[in-house]
């Protein structure tokens, strides 16, 4: 009944387009991730969504209704800001209870809705409290209560969990999706940590200087990055990125002296077209799609063991070849004993190539 | 609240406070014996009690406290009347509730509107005393003043406002003067409250009186009490009605500080003047004591 739709929305400040021509389609009762580094527009998209910021140019839909004039108080949204905004002359329950207080609910329904939102992220016991009291994961908790408890139609988020360290930022996460699932509402939530869009999300959209540069599911984008920047965002550590040359004739792909033959490799014919024009093109391989192997193995590149870091379930190789770093991601339990010179094989069904200028050939 | 080690130990400290303490025996402490002593005589500047002054206990003050004559004018008790409603007419209703209005009214507002009235009111406020009364009684001048012509041309007449409406006059006069001050500090006050406060409730659905009356406002509860302060006691204490009026005509605008000054360096009755000094002194401390209790009371959610 109310998914959104953004329809070639653009917003200028002055000569800077923060925002420039992005369409989306967010599914009814989807959790929806805006996904990019500093400055690319997220949250001016967000605002703009709100009806906190004027879209220069574009549509906004949610459900039916063209939003793109009205006021914020008119489009039946909550959102919850990076700083919480927490009324700090308020305690929990008037806070929680400030958007059904302005809407002249009775003080008694009122305590009834805010304690119901409150148990659920279970924070009933601090109703009393003013928010310097608080803790910040209790503060983040009540400002989601306080976007739950009048049951709005979208919910927006602004880097909520920004504030937080990093333990009860993945505690966060996993409540923020069991609650989202709960009262199923549609839900735009922007991050510039790939890792938490990836965790919540049922689509993402990742954008780069006020495009979106590829939308899809969390999984299909990090198999398959449209660009290099989309490759080069997603995953810890990223896609690591060589560059090569493509030798037609021996059907063959020369990254740092190593060639490595393309015999097998599925999207040959694109290679070819595009190697007509250029036979310069960057190689994509995840840390997880290489094999690592002491002794010369075929098909290998060649470099110099970096550092290694034992992560628990996984432990990650740091290999130099020729003064870049590539990672290489194993699943052992042991730390992996490496040292001096390495050689890594790529699995070539995962490997992608990019136009030197970051598009993807295949 | 923590308790932080000082930076300095007690001794520096002390050293530090021994010039600001020297200062403020000189010209603060030692004043106020002095008149606590004198309004308890009837020293005078000139004649026989010039020189050699007598006790005369609580007379000063019974004189000020007579209430058979206390409300007639050029009486202590219609001066007290006088600067009451001075104080409230020009500094609760004129600069604190004026200069609170245009700081929120301007609020996150920009443009060429916004710039003039500032400039206009911060301009009110500096320039000197002497001048600004003094345009003011040309400005006020019944049949050469500016304000004159322009009612006469719309028709209203040439009303004298230094006689007719003296007291409303200088009220005008003071809230004119003296707004840029409490704008500026409710201006600066609203600068430090974070955006997302306001657009969170807005997004919640809070309409623009909602936004004031809940958020706004309460935020601003310690500056408004701080600018009260301030306020009152600066207007309570104010002479400058004098370069003005001289606290007439017929006493109309005598507040307490202009009559205080008819009597001690007029009629040079020292006694007299130092009695209604301490009065005067107990009010301010009567007014503080209360602001601060306020203030205090004022939960602290910081
Ligand atoms: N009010 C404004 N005036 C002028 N420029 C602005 C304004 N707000 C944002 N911008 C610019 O628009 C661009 C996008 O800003 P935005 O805040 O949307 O980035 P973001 O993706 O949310 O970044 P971050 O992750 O740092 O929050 C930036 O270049 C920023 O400098
Ligand atoms: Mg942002």
């Amino acid at each position: 009944m109310s998914g959104i739709q953004l329809d070639r929305l653009s917003k200028h400040f002055g000569s800077v387009a923060a925002v420039d021509e992005v369409t989306l389609q967010i599914q009814d009762g989807e959790f929806f991730a805006l996904l990019g580094p500093s400055g690319c527009g997220k949250t001016t998209t967000l605002r703009m969504i709100a009806g906190l910021e004027k879209a220069t140019a574009g549509t906004i839909k949610i459900g039916d209704r063209d939003v793109t004039t009205l006021a914020p108080r008119e489009r039946d949204i909550a959102m919850v800001f990076q700083d919480y905004a927490l009324y700090p002359h308020m305690n929990l329950l008037d806070n929680i209870g400030y958007p059904l207080k302005v809407r002249g609910i009775p003080r008694a329904e009122l305590q009834q809705r805010v304690t119901e939102a409150a148990q659920s992220l279970g924070i009933d016991h601090l109703l009393n409290r003013r928010p310097a009291q608080l803790s910040g994961g209790q503060q983040q908790r009540a400002a989601v209560a306080r976007a739950i408890v009048h049951h709005a139609q979208v919910f927006l988020f602004d880097e909520p969990l920004s504030n937080l360290d990093a333990k009860l930022r993945v505690e966060a996460r996993g409540f923020l999706k069991h609650l989202q699932r709960q009262v199923g509402v549609t839900t735009v939530y922007v991050t510039h940590d790939q890792a938490e869009a990836m965790a919540l999300a049922d689509h993402i959209a990742i954008m780069e200087q006020g495009k979106v540069v590829q939308m899809g599911p969390p999984l299909e984008v990090y198999h398959r990055p449209r660009t290099t920047f989309v490759a080069s965002f997603l995953g810890s550590p990223p896609m690591n990125l060589l560059r090569g040359q493509l030798d037609l004739a021996a059907r063959q792909v020369r990254v740092n002296n190593a060639a490595i033959s393309l015999e097998q490799f599925r999207g040959w014919d694109r290679l070819v077209e595009h190697a007509q024009q250029n036979v310069n093109v960057v190689m994509g391989i995840r840390p997880e799609h290489l094999t690592i192997a002491q002794h010369e193995i075929p098909q290998s590149l060649t470099g110099e063991v970096y550092a290694i870091q034992p992560l628990g379930a996984e432990s990650l190789v740091i290999v130099q070849i020729k003064g870049e770093p590539v990672s290489v991601r194993l699943f052992t339990d042991d730390t992996p004993q490496f040292s001096g010179r390495v050689w890594l094989a790529p699995d070539l069904q995962r490997v992608f190539f990019y136009h030197p200028d970051g598009e993807l050939i295949a | 609240m923590e308790q932080k080690p000082p930076i300095l130990s007690w001794q520096s400290g002390a050293l530090f406070l021994v010039p600001a303490f020297l200062f403020i025996a000189v010209f603060l402490l030692f004043p106020f014996v002095w008149i606590f002593y004198l309004s308890f005589t009837n020293q005078t500047l000139l004649g026989a009690n010039a020189a050699n002054p007598q006790f005369v206990g609580f007379e000063n003050y019974a004189r000020l406290f007579d209430f058979d004559s206390w409300l007639n004018r050029g009486q202590f008790g219609s001066a007290l009347f006088i600067t009451a409603q001075f104080v409230i007419g020009s500094a609760l209703i004129g600069q604190v509730a004026l200069g609170l209005a245009l700081a929120i009214v301007f609020f996150r507002r920009k443009g060429i509107l916004r710039e003039l009235v500032y400039v206009l009111v911060i301009f009110a406020w500096i320039i000197p005393d002497v001048v600004v009364a003094f345009s003011w009684v040309a400005f006020l001048n019944r049949d050469e003043g500016t304000f004159n012509a322009i009612l006469s041309r719309l028709g209203f007449g040439r009303p004298d406002w230094q006689l007719e409406h003296a007291l409303l006059s200088v009220i005008l006069f003071n809230t004119w003067r003296g707004t840029a001050f409490s704008m500026l500090l409710f201006s600066s006050a609203l600068a430090t409250i974070p955006p997302s406060y306001l657009e969170t409730a807005e997004v919640a659905g809070a309409s623009a009186f909602q936004k004031l009356r809940d958020i706004l406002l309460p935020l601003l509860q310690g500056h408004i009490l701080t600018d009260l302060i301030l306020i009152t006691l600066w207007t309570f204490n104010t002479f400058s009605i004098f370069l003005l009026t001289a606290g007439g005509p017929a006493y109309r605008t005598e507040v307490v500080s202009i009559y205080t000054y008819r009597i001690a360096f007029q009629f040079f009755d020292f006694g007299q003047g130092a009695a209604i000094a301490v009065v005067v002194m107990l009010i301010n401390l009567a007014l503080a004591l209360i602001y601060l209790i306020l203030l205090r009371r004022q939960s602290v959610y910081t």
